[in-house]
């Protein structure tokens, strides 16, 4: 653990993505505290104070209603980062289990489930969500959906491939001789072994969680207004470029911000657990 | 049979299957979503007889099963139906606009591999100093905002501030080409317009580098990872031992073993930017399959939407199949690997 510590801390960028993260998580947490105008969050018209270029005390200036724009970017931190959790703890068990199965169990089981999480797999993953949102109603229930959808398969895989080498390993064997169940050989001897590399792709994919799904938001396909969110917001903005360009730049920076550190971390943690890429 | 011929007539037949696959899981998404895509193209204000007419029309009075016969049946004949939309062969939409997509897709891919590449074996050669982290800055910089966000970025600094590329679109109204396959690159060579063939070019730059900029990092990230692995191998240290230049053991010994792993991803990342060319193509008010597969999505449009993403990962699986024959025609062990049985 010292050592953990030591190394996250030795390299800058590390600490940058700490800080980052950090930032962004307690922003979003107090944000009725934090943000300059904390009933912008909704559908409120300022006519006086529309349009505003960045200046005190609109930091990041205002749209075209006299919304405080840096206000929505905080409260729509809120919404990316719930987001990104229930997606993962919905998607990672999900697709872990599948991985397992397959990798352990092999025959017929392991061909069906393996070919089933090529069928999503071989939808880009955008267009998967895309049309499962058009489909169904656009709300930020349904965006989750579409995006668990197309993210367990990714876990399958890693998992699967895991499993694959790990069944070959000594103490596999050791544990069917002694008649453990197939239960317990999955679950308690292999996928220990398999966490650090599940962690460190989770950490990385919480960044690609709320990048996804912003753009599913981009294209109109995900939280509806007036509740804010960073993707609706970049392509509510990019209607008035270049004149009004604090629309547009200010939550696309804060979609990267936010994103960059997460995978500043996973990064650090990939190092630190030994996870090869 | 050689084995690259065994290999390629085995990833078509599994890639069938999970096209089958793809096929049945987007028929089935659109068959049980609620409303009724009649009712939805008609209005509100069309009689129930004009819509039960049409659920007739569209087979979906009829068991799930009977439907997707149906649907199989017609798509063997290439019949994907008609777009409630447009009211025109969804496959004459689709042909319209997936060329301005691919060429897209195409030179983005390009833009990826040409400078991600290069990046990760500079990025390797030089590990653990300053060029090295630099580099990974960067590419991590790529990875972290969507596409859209860079093509905002992109298109506000050189084409707002500095006014060196286009604001939009693939040509400048000036030039006309006669459209033969649609991709307007090609199309300018035949007509023998190198004009417009510049034009076009100076269209596709800003989009294709939004497009490629989360690609160029993973590809760079990867081909460094695989390069210092490489590194490791006993071959490279019997090439340093004989002195051979830098430049050169990196580009004759290391990068091929090195590409191998590489590829497959490399690959993937191709694939993926059929769906995200979406994003860019909406700030570049680009014509090609976005603002189509948008606007049939927001609309409800059934067959319109199965169509698209079946043509699309059918293209996604037709790269991984071209992917897959390249690391095999690469790498000897597969390429040779009857010779010595």
């Amino acid at each position: 653990m010292k050592r953990a510590v030591f190394i996250l801390l030795r390299n800058p960028l590390s600490v940058l993505g700490l800080a980052l993260v950090g930032l962004v998580v307690l922003a979003a947490v107090f944000a009725d505290y934090v943000a300059p105008f904390p009933d912008h969050k909704g559908a409120v018209v300022d006519f006086l104070n529309f349009n505003k270029a960045p200046e005190w005390p609109y930091l990041f200036g205002t749209d075209l209603v006299g919304r405080d724009i840096l206000s929505r970017i905080l409260f729509a931190y809120r919404i990316s980062l719930t987001l990104g959790v229930v997606v993962l703890a919905l998607a990672v068990p999900v697709g872990v289990t599948v991985g397992l199965i397959a990798g352990y169990i092999g025959g017929r089981t392991e061909f069906v489930l393996m070919r089933v999480t090529d069928v999503f797999l071989s939808i880009p993953p955008l267009v998967l969500a895309m049309s499962m949102m058009g489909l169904l109603e656009p709300s930020l229930t349904n965006g989750m959906m579409a995006v668990t959808v197309m993210w367990w398969p990714w876990y399958a895989r890693l998992v699967y491939n895991l499993t694959r080498s790990e069944r070959e390993e000594g103490y596999v064997l050791a544990a069917e001789v002694i008649g453990a169940s197939r239960l317990h050989v999955m679950f308690r001897e292999i996928l220990p072994n398999c966490v650090p590399s599940i962690l460190t792709k989770m950490t990385i994919d919480f960044g690609f969680v709320i990048l996804i799904a912003s753009s599913l938001s981009f294209l109109g396909l995900g939280v509806q207004p007036p509740t804010p969110d960073l993707g609706s917001m970049v392509a509510e903005g990019a209607k008035y470029l270049p004149d009004s360009w604090w629309l547009t730049v200010f939550p696309g920076l804060a979609i990267l911000v936010v994103v960059f550190g997460f995978n500043l971390i996973g990064d650090a943690l990939r190092e630190i657990l030994g996870v090869e890429q | 049979m050689s084995p690259v011929v065994r290999l390629l007539i085995k990833r078509i037949a599994t890639s069938f299957i999970v096209l089958v696959g793809v096929s049945l899981l987007i028929f089935t998404i659109a068959r049980v979503i609620p409303g009724d895509p009649a009712r939805i193209a008609l209005g509100p204000n069309a009689s129930a007889e004009a819509v039960e007419a049409l659920r007739d029309k569209l087979h979906l009075n009829d068991a799930f099963v009977v439907q997707y016969g149906y649907f199989v049946a017609d798509l063997a004949r290439g019949d994907l139906g008609q777009s409630l939309y447009s009211n025109r062969p969804v496959t004459a939409d689709i042909a319209a606009y997936l060329p301005a997509t691919l060429e897209l897709v195409f030179f983005a891919g390009t833009t990826m591999i040409l400078i991600g590449v290069p990046l990760g074996m500079l990025a390797a050669r030089y590990r653990d100093r300053p060029l090295d982290h630099g580099i990974r800055l960067f590419t991590m910089l790529g990875v972290s905002a969507p596409d859209f966000v860079w093509a905002v970025i992109l298109m506000l600094i050189f084409a707002y501030f500095l006014p060196i590329f286009p604001i939009a679109g693939r040509i400048s109204d000036s030039f006309a080409v006669p459209p033969v396959t649609g991709f307007l690159t090609i199309d300018s060579l035949i007509a023998g317009d190198f004009a417009a063939f510049g034009n076009v070019l100076w269209h596709l730059a800003l989009p294709a580098f939004a497009l490629s900029f989360a690609g160029i990092g993973q590809s760079a990230r990867l081909t460094r990872a695989n390069m210092v692995e490489t590194y490791r191998k006993p071959f490279i240290e019997m090439a340093l031992a004989f002195g051979f230049p830098q430049g050169r053991i990196a580009r004759r010994f290391a990068f091929k073993p090195s590409m191998i792993p590489s590829l497959t991803v490399i690959g993937l990342d191709l694939a993926s930017m059929l769906g995200n060319a979406f994003l860019v193509e909406q700030i570049f008010a680009w014509p090609g399959l976005s603002r189509y597969g948008v606007a049939v999505i927001l609309r409800k449009d059934l067959n319109a939407i199965v169509g698209t993403v079946l043509i699309i990962s059918a293209m996604f699986l037709i790269v991984n199949i071209v992917v897959d024959l390249l690391v095999a025609l690469i790498n000897p062990r597969i390429r040779l690997s009857q010779r010595s049985s």
